[in-house]
């Protein structure tokens, strides 16, 4: 068992109800996971809580054996930076660095950098021509296959995606995601994939629906 | 809907109090320390003005003689040719206590007299002893000094000024037949023969005596306007750094009242009228401030103005509508300067589209090319002003040029020194922190020129104080040469005490000055006695060979730094003295704080022509630990007071005094405006703060601690500041330069060698990291703390 | 304007005459007084008597244009002694002041100057005799006064003139000592009351050719009025038969007291004793925000002199340091001809 969610509650200061109650979820090694949920459901808390952003209220989630809970600051920022990795609905680039820049730049920061796979990396994800450029000039779908191959460059054993093709059409989506899951069963990782899309949600080997803060 | 808009727009100020008061209080600042200088200036040339127009009539136009040596005869001629002059003899001299200018007039002639009421006969007035006429404050200055004629007080003469009729002048300057200058009345006759004809060694000029007090201190209020103006300048960066923070926090505020249907126009009139209501707040309390700050310092500038040029200047302030409409004016006109692009960006801002996560920098490389043109341009231009123009004015050109330019370059340069180093960087952490700079710099840019001009002035000036201050004491040891300094009150008392101290010191020196004029200017002849002393200490800066034996001989004339650059009187230059009495120059000596013309000529030459010269001042050359007995063995045999013998020492201290007085007001600015500085660097980085989030949180979401970034954050802040200061260096050293090679000739006459102070350098050093770490402090502290939830909204929330 | 004041009060030349025409009459402690024994001796007397307190040269012309229209000059040098004795430079206790007038029948111009004595700027030497001040002359031949020649210059206007004497020197009262009041205040007075003169005129208008008739009185003293007397009206009347007189009233609170000299077409003087003359004034102008009498009646019974004056241009204001009316006149009456007249105190 890669990723243990164990009853984990939180909440939200001044907010009536916590936004998550109670949920428990695991996911083994190589698995991939889709986590849909309404507006609001506490889907994408319970991603940043399994990637160490946040802390919980309650319960504990454990990587690996490890328990989030005995981890200070620098503690979950180490999680951050080795075994596991982000994909955002948008903004997970360094605007200041370039394509290039970017794509080394979470592996040089977990110490695992390298330049080999991260050559093949831009290959495979199309972006050869745009290591020069700066993330602003990018556009919505190149962006996200920039983040998807800095996030592999650091060969994570879990991959937490939110929404990652929230903000492209279907076909580039549907493109950036067969990436992402390919790269994902080429190098083993697990993965969490927050969506709100039945057809993506289809595309993963597992399926939990989020609802006010419960797993149906 | 406009009722509803303005709620709006300032519900934020509600909400954000301390932008407010920051704005607020950045403009009163920049308006505050501009109008303390305007106020010091003003109240200078008021009193500049109230004692030309006390003196009276003494503005018009004025007649000199080119060679400086004005007679008597000159005057007769021009009025036998129906030319309608009147003849004004005027010289400085010790009554009393003070040095004092004594302005004698012919009253047959002279447009306006001062006095009320005075039934005086004139047999008093025209005939010997004659009479003095001063202000109450002068006249007992003067005090209770029998030689002089019998005093009369007048509350019509400015402070400092002995009017007396010439004769009397005449008599007490011991320049018999001599005149300063005529003043051209008003109402001349028809059909005059032209003047060249008539007088061809005279000149006309426009000026009267009494713009000799503004020429002279004219250095000195464009030395404060200049640094009024930086500060100002200083100021404004705060201004531009908060509003362009309360426009950016107001975006999206901006963005949803347009969405509601207000028009564009209206919203940018809203904001320019919010603006100027603050502007107007701004100034008025900034014009409160500048009163305060005027008050607090003109005590100083009024000493040193005394103290160095003799220009009477009142030490209390007074309110005046026009300096009250300049300062309000400036500050309105600042405020939209600096607000202007925050206004410009709502009046295009589109409603719905987000902005870039660079959009500061928008067209920043357009800007940095244009910046990178202009900086040289506005230094060349500066180079080319002081070679056309020239002189004081061709100074600040340069000065302006050079400033400006130089901070046009800064961004361009940081921007090069950033890329740079992120070719050279190793770890991932230094890369991302200098590409982050680099995308920062436009933000930052302004901030950092503020800082940059604020510490090159600092430089620059601190190295033209302490360079002058180190020169200065140099010379005082080698001007103050004796031991003690004795000042009897009469000659029979004068010469008593020479014969009396010829067995008991070592030496006797007289110090015997005649007031008289030098190449067209009022100056002292000196008559020396021909001794080591002299010749071992003088300060000399360019001489002859054997300048001190042809001195001696009556053969040469020494003449200070000023009046050498003034008329071009270097060594072999020929100099009249007097009237068939011409000398070469032998060498040429410093002469600081002194504003006059100065010659050195051997005693009995002296004598030979001004047979009455004084002779109660003396150095005494004396072993230096017998010196205090001595003196006191003087004191008791002549009954001199305490201030006729002064010791060396004591000499030098007052010296210095007067000389640390005339930098009290740069220091205070210096230091105002680096503090001023570093506080647009933090507004700046507060400004900037909004933008910061997009930049950290993804670093941050990737595996960095908040501490981490937030140390990030000051490091940042420290090695821009650094970077700053570094180029600062040469900057405020080439200011130096020209202050001490330009400005100061031009202004006092003399040049200075530069001398260089590394640890003042590196003291600025550790003042501009502390700035910037200081500065970088609060938004540190701000992302250390920051809740997790406020940086993953980054990447679920359209800003 | 306390500038003014102070001028008046402090620098005036002939200070005493600042304080009205009475301060004429203040204490002359140690200066000369004017003897009855005294006779005067020329050219010597041409020149200046600086031991005395006030002196004065004084020229008027009364003068016909080639335009046809009449004119009338002044030039006049005052000298006025703080101490009875001159000196060298600065320290001179003389001051000058000349005062110089043209008058048309339509505009009266005025220019004043004023000097230190001792430094060469004004002065007067008696042989050669040379009077200036400035650029304003009056120069004699290389002996006496028989030939002058005249210059001044204002700001609208100069005069550059030639004098020659048609008859001899005329001293006033006994030989040259002229009683001023009854209690024995007096001068030394003297004319040459029989100039022909030619010259031009410069005018704001264009230069105006001139001839006519010119008369130089000189008088000193250092205490010429009494306390009581308050100013004079003096008058130098030129008749068209060739006779001169010269007549003047002091105005005294405590009487009147004239004086006149009947001049012969052959220059022979009668001085005529306190009155034997009497003045009336007939109409007044204002002038300068004052009643200034510009019409007269004038008899010397004895002469049978019944006359009326009449000013050439009543607003002959003199408006100079210390203002006073001096002006051409036309007589008719019993004899006709020109004169000058001069008005103080008003």
């Amino acid at each position: 068992m890669l990723l243990d969610i164990d009853r984990v509650v939180k909440r939200y200061p001044g907010a009536e109800r916590a936004v998550l109650d109670g949920v428990s979820l695991t996911l083994d090694a190589g698995e991939t996971l889709a986590l849909t949920g309404e507006s609001g459901s506490g889907k994408s808390t319970l991603l940043h809580l399994a990637g160490a952003l946040d802390t919980v209220d309650g319960g504990e989630i454990r990587l690996d054996g490890t328990a989030y809970s005995a981890l200070d600051d620098a503690g979950r920022a180490a999680i951050r930076r080795g075994p596991v990795a982000l994909v955002f609905q948008q903004f997970n680039l360094v605007p200041s660095l370039t394509v290039g820049q970017n794509l080394a730049f979470h592996a040089r920061l977990g110490g695992r950098h390298d330049p080999e796979w991260v050559t093949q990396l831009a290959q495979r994800l199309g972006l050869d021509a745009l290591l020069a450029r700066y993330p602003e000039t990018l556009s919505g779908g190149q962006q996200q296959r920039v983040a998807i191959g800095r996030a592999m460059a650091l060969r994570p054993r879990l991959l937490l995606a939110d929404e990652p093709t929230g903000n492209l059409d279907e076909a580039t989506g549907d493109a950036v995601l067969t990436l992402m899951l390919d790269l994902v069963a080429e190098t083993g990782a697990a993965l969490l994939l927050v969506t709100h899309s039945e057809r993506i949600a289809a595309r993963l080997g597992r399926r939990v629906h989020l609802t006010s803060g419960a797993l149906r | 809907m406009i009722a509803a808009a303005v709620t709006a727009l300032l519900s934020h100020w509600r909400r954000q109090p301390g932008q407010l008061a920051t704005l607020i209080l950045g403009l009163a600042l920049a308006t505050g320390l501009w109008s303390a200088v305007q106020a010091i200036n003003a109240e200078a040339r008021a009193s500049y003005a109230r004692a030309a127009a006390q003196l009276g009539g003494d503005a018009g136009p004025v007649l000199k003689a080119r060679d400086g040596t004005l007679r008597l005869a000159d005057y007769v001629a021009l009025r036998r040719a129906g030319w309608q002059v009147s003849p004004v003899l005027e010289g400085r001299m010790r009554l009393g206590r003070e040095t004092l200018r004594l302005v004698g007039v012919d009253g047959m002639s002279w447009p306006s007299m001062p006095g009320q009421g005075m039934t005086l006969a004139p047999a008093d007035v025209l005939l010997p002893p004659g009479r003095l006429f001063a202000n109450p404050e002068t006249v007992a200055r003067i005090g209770a000094e029998a030689d002089l004629p019998p005093r009369i007080e007048t509350t019509g003469l400015p402070d400092g000024v002995v009017l007396t009729d010439i004769g009397t002048a005449e008599r007490l300057l011991n320049r018999p037949g001599a005149l300063s200058r005529l003043l051209v009345l008003p109402d001349q006759p028809e059909g005059l023969p032209p003047l060249a004809e008539v007088a061809p060694a005279l000149e006309l000029t426009d000026r009267g005596r009494q713009s000799d007090a503004a020429r002279l201190t004219d250095s000195f209020h464009l030395n404060l306007t200049a640094f009024g103006l930086l500060s100002f300048a200083v100021g404004l960066f705060i201004v531009h750094g908060t509003a362009g923070l309360a426009f950016e926090q107001r975006r999206a505020m901006f963005r949803t009242l347009r969405a509601l249907g207000l028009p564009a126009r209206t919203l940018t009139l809203l904001i320019l009228t919010e603006l100027l209501v603050l502007a107007l707040l701004a100034g008025l309390l900034g014009l409160v401030l500048g009163y305060l700050v005027a008050a607090a310092l003109l005590p100083d500038v009024a000493a040193t103005l005394r103290g160095l040029y003799g220009a009477p200047v009142d030490g209390g302030l007074t309110l005046r509508p026009a300096w009250i409409a300049s300062g309000l004016g400036m500050a309105v006109g600042g405020a939209l300067l600096a607000g202007a692009q925050g206004v410009l960006r709502v009046a295009r801002m589109p409603i719905l589209s987000a902005p870039g996560l660079l959009a500061w920098s928008g067209a920043s490389a357009r800007a940095r090319r244009l910046m990178a043109l202009g900086g040289p341009a506005l230094i060349l231009g500066g180079l080319g002003a002081l070679w056309l123009v020239g002189g004081l004015a061709g100074g600040f050109l340069l000065l302006g040029g050079l400033l400006l330019g130089a901070a046009l370059l800064l961004p361009p340069l940081l921007g090069a020194l950033l890329a740079l180093g992120q070719t050279r960087a190793r770890s991932v952490i230094a890369e991302w922190l200098l590409a982050d700079l680099r995308a920062q710099l436009p933000g930052l840019s302004l901030a950092l020129m503020a800082l940059l001009l604020a510490l090159a002035t600092n430089i620059g000036v601190g190295t033209m104080v302490a360079s002058f201050r180190l020169t200065f004491t140099g010379w005082l040891d080698q001007r103050l040469a004796s031991e003690l300094y004795v000042t009897t009150a009469t000659d029979t008392e004068g010469a008593q005490l020479a014969a009396w101290l010829a067995p008991r010191a070592d030496a006797v020196l007289p110090i015997r000055h005649a007031e008289t004029d030098l190449a067209g200017a009022p100056a002292r002849l000196y008559g020396i006695a021909d001794h080591a002393t002299y010749r071992d200490n003088w300060p000399l800066i360019d001489a002859d060979a054997e300048v001190w034996d042809r001195v001696a001989r009556g053969q040469g004339v020494l003449v200070n730094e000023q009046l050498a650059r003034r008329a071009g009187l270097w060594p072999g230059a020929m100099l009249d003295l007097a009237p068939g009495w011409r000398l070469p120059v032998a060498g040429v000596y410093s002469d600081y704080g002194n504003p006059l013309g100065q010659a050195i000529v051997d005693l009995p030459a002296l004598l030979r022509h001004n047979p009455d010269v004084p002779n109660r001042r003396f150095g005494i050359r004396i072993a230096p630990d017998r010196a205090a007995a001595l003196a006191e063995a003087i004191r008791r045999q002549f009954d001199l007071p305490d201030d006729a013998i002064i010791e060396q020492s004591r000499l030098k201290a007052q010296s210095l005094a007067i000389f640390e007085n005339t930098f009290v007001v740069t220091a205070a600015l210096n230091v105002l405006t680096l503090g001023v500085a570093g506080f647009a660097i933090l507004t700046s980085l507060l400004t900037l703060w909004t933008m910061r989030l997009p930049h950290v949180a993804p670093v941050w979401a990737l595996g960095m601690t908040r501490r981490a970034l937030a140390r990030i954050e000051v490091l940042r802040s420290v090695v821009l500041a650094g970077l700053t200061a570094l180029l600062a260096l040469p900057l405020g050293l080439i200011l130096a330069k020209v202050l001490l090679d330009v400005i100061n000739v031009e202004a006092f006459g003399w040049r200075l060698p530069m001398f260089l102070f590394p640890l003042d350098w590196l003291r600025l050093f550790a003042l501009a990291l502390l700035a910037g770490a200081l500065a970088a402090a609060l938004p540190a502290r701000r992302l250390r703390h920051l809740p997790p939830a406020a940086l993953l909204r980054v990447f679920a929330h359209e800003r | 304007m306390n500038a003014r004041l102070l001028i008046l009060l402090l620098w005036l030349p002939c200070a005493a005459l600042a304080q009205g025409f009475a301060g004429l009459g203040t204490d002359a402690e140690g200066f000369a007084a004017p003897d009855p024994a005294y006779r005067l001796d020329f050219p010597k007397d041409h020149g200046p008597h600086p031991e005395f307190r006030i002196e004065w040269w004084y020229l008027t012309a009364t003068l016909h244009g080639a335009d046809g229209r009449d004119y009338g000059i002044q030039w006049t040098l005052f000298r006025s002694a703080l101490a009875p004795y001159e000196g060298e430079g600065w320290s001179s206790p003389q001051l000058w002041m000349g005062h110089a007038g043209l008058t048309t029948p339509d505009r009266h111009f005025v220019a004043e100057r004023r000097s230190r004595g001792g430094i060469g700027q004004a002065g007067v030497t008696g042989d050669p005799f040379r009077a200036w001040i400035d650029d304003w002359e009056m120069t004699g031949p290389p002996v006496g006064i028989d030939s002058l020649r005249l210059s001044a210059r204002g700001r609208e206007f100069s005069y550059n003139l030639t004098l020659n004497a048609d008859g001899p020197l005329v001293l006033h009262g006994d030989a040259g000592y002229s009683v001023k009041s009854r209690d024995g205040h007096a001068s030394h007075y003297y004319s040459q009351p029989a100039y022909a003169v030619a010259g031009t005129l410069d005018l704001p208008g264009g230069p105006v050719a001139v001839t006519g008739n010119g008369w130089l009185d000189r008088e000193w003293s250092s205490q010429p009025l009494s306390a009581t007397q308050s100013g004079w009206d003096w008058f130098s009347l030129t008749f068209d038969g060739g006779a001169r007189m010269m007549g003047f009233r002091l105005r005294d609170s405590a009487g009147d007291y004239t004086a006149a000299t009947w001049i012969a077409p052959d220059g022979a003087a009668e001085a005529l004793p306190d009155g034997a003359l009497t003045v009336e004034p007939l109409a007044t102008s204002g002038v300068e925000g004052r009643d200034v009498p510009t019409r007269w009646r004038v008899r010397l019974p004895s002469k049978a002199v019944e006359v009326e004056i009449d000013a050439l241009n009543p607003q002959a204001w003199m408006a100079t340091s210390f203002p006073y009316w001096e002006g051409p006149v036309r007589i008719t009456g019993s004899h006709s001809g020109k004169g000058y007249l001069e008005m103080t105190g008003y």
